[in-house]
């Protein structure tokens, strides 16, 4: 089945980047904040390999990307191959 | 675990939520004067006082929790200088009500310089009236609004700069800067003010983030409240933080000084507030 690609609703991207840009911005401050607690916690040496921080920052590049499927993609990191 | 909550709304809250606080463990509120989701009138601003300082205690009172509540016009409606002089003018005699700890929350909302100047008269007004503290106080105790989001750490650092323009006539010890986060929670600690830290999901600090700040810039000087008003907000936000405290190791006496003897501490320098830190002791 083919992603499609319709509006969300009958809102605008302007629409949509007034409602969610508070929610965005404070995640982004949450996951920010998880990783320096990563760094601050006894032994954060020893997980700078495991593969789920590898996810996170997988994760991150591919919110850079610039076409959409950008939550598929993320879900397909975290998934079983 | 007994909790005090350093700034909460209460006139937006139900009974049903003085009942919650209760039962969670809260032995005593402060209520800052904030805004009320509109313009009000100076008139308007006397019977806002009058349910601080007179409705607000007699309904805490009613489930055992000590209502304390501060006075102040809110940088929101610092725009108009008119309506700012009329209620200014009307502060000083609430200053003296059994309950009135303090001038707040005042602040800055958007930097603007209306809002500098009433600060500055505001601060000017807590200089006014120390009198009112014990012998020696510099000022009536200060509690101060940092702006939201974008604004502030300009807001902040215009906050810092106003308070160092008084000189000594200002206490550090005698004002606390709420609503930090981890761009400026470093700048206030480091003058030598309390800070709070607010915890609201989106706009603020959430519980994770707040235990990282205490953990990062230590819990001296530090309280976390809900500020819980008309807004999506939740009262109980303070004790999810102490349990993502507890969740991390953090002892009772530790969690016992930032959620109990911190607030104590600070608002106990006004001798109207009458609820003393607690200590841990194991029995005998």
């Amino acid at each position: 089945m083919q992603m499609s690609q319709t509006s969300p609703g009958n809102l605008t991207a302007a629409d949509v980047l007034d409602a969610y840009f508070l929610e965005a911005r404070a995640r982004l401050i949450e996951l920010a904040a998880t990783l320096d607690r990563i760094d601050r916690a006894a032994g954060s040496q020893a997980v700078q390999s495991d593969a789920r921080l590898k996810f996170i920052h997988d994760s991150l590049q591919t919110l850079q990307r610039t076409q959409p499927g950008r939550a598929k993609a993320v879900q397909e990191l975290y998934s079983l191959k | 675990m007994f909790f005090i909550d350093p700034h909460i709304h209460m006139v937006s809250r139900t009974m049903a939520d003085y009942e919650m606080l209760a039962l969670s463990g809260v032995v005593a509120v402060s209520e800052p004067a904030f805004w009320a989701g509109f313009d009000r009138s100076p008139a308007g601003f006397v019977d806002y006082f009058r349910q601080l300082t007179e409705f607000e205690p007699r309904r805490a009172a009613q489930f055992g929790i000590q209502h304390y509540s501060w006075i102040c016009l809110n940088p929101k409606e610092a725009e108009d200088l008119g309506k700012a002089r009329e209620v200014l003018a009307e502060i000083p005699k609430f200053l003296s009500c059994p309950s009135v700890l303090g001038i707040g929350e005042i602040g800055l909302n958007k930097n603007t310089p209306n809002e500098a100047k009433v600060f500055q008269q505001h601060v000017q007004i807590a200089i006014d009236a120390a009198s009112q503290g014990p012998p020696g106080s510099k000022h009536a105790l200060i509690l101060i609004h940092t702006p939201h989001l974008e604004d502030k750490l300009k807001g902040t650092r215009m906050i810092l700069e106003m308070l160092r323009d008084f000189g000594s006539a200002i206490d550090p010890a005698r004002v606390l800067i709420d609503h930090v986060e981890e761009h400026t929670i470093e700048l206030v600690k480091d003058a030598g003010y309390w800070a709070g830290m607010t915890i609201y999901p989106i706009s603020k600090a959430t519980p994770a983030r707040a235990v990282d700040m205490i953990e990062m810039y230590g819990p001296q000087r530090l309280c976390v409240n809900a500020a819980a008003d008309w807004g999506i907000s939740d009262p109980l936000n303070t004790h999810r933080t102490m349990l993502e405290a507890q969740r991390r190791g953090h002892q009772l006496p530790e969690l016992l000084q930032v959620f109990h003897n911190n607030p104590a501490e600070f608002f106990g320098q006004n001798p109207k507030f009458t609820v003393k830190p607690l200590t841990v002791q194991p029995a005998a």
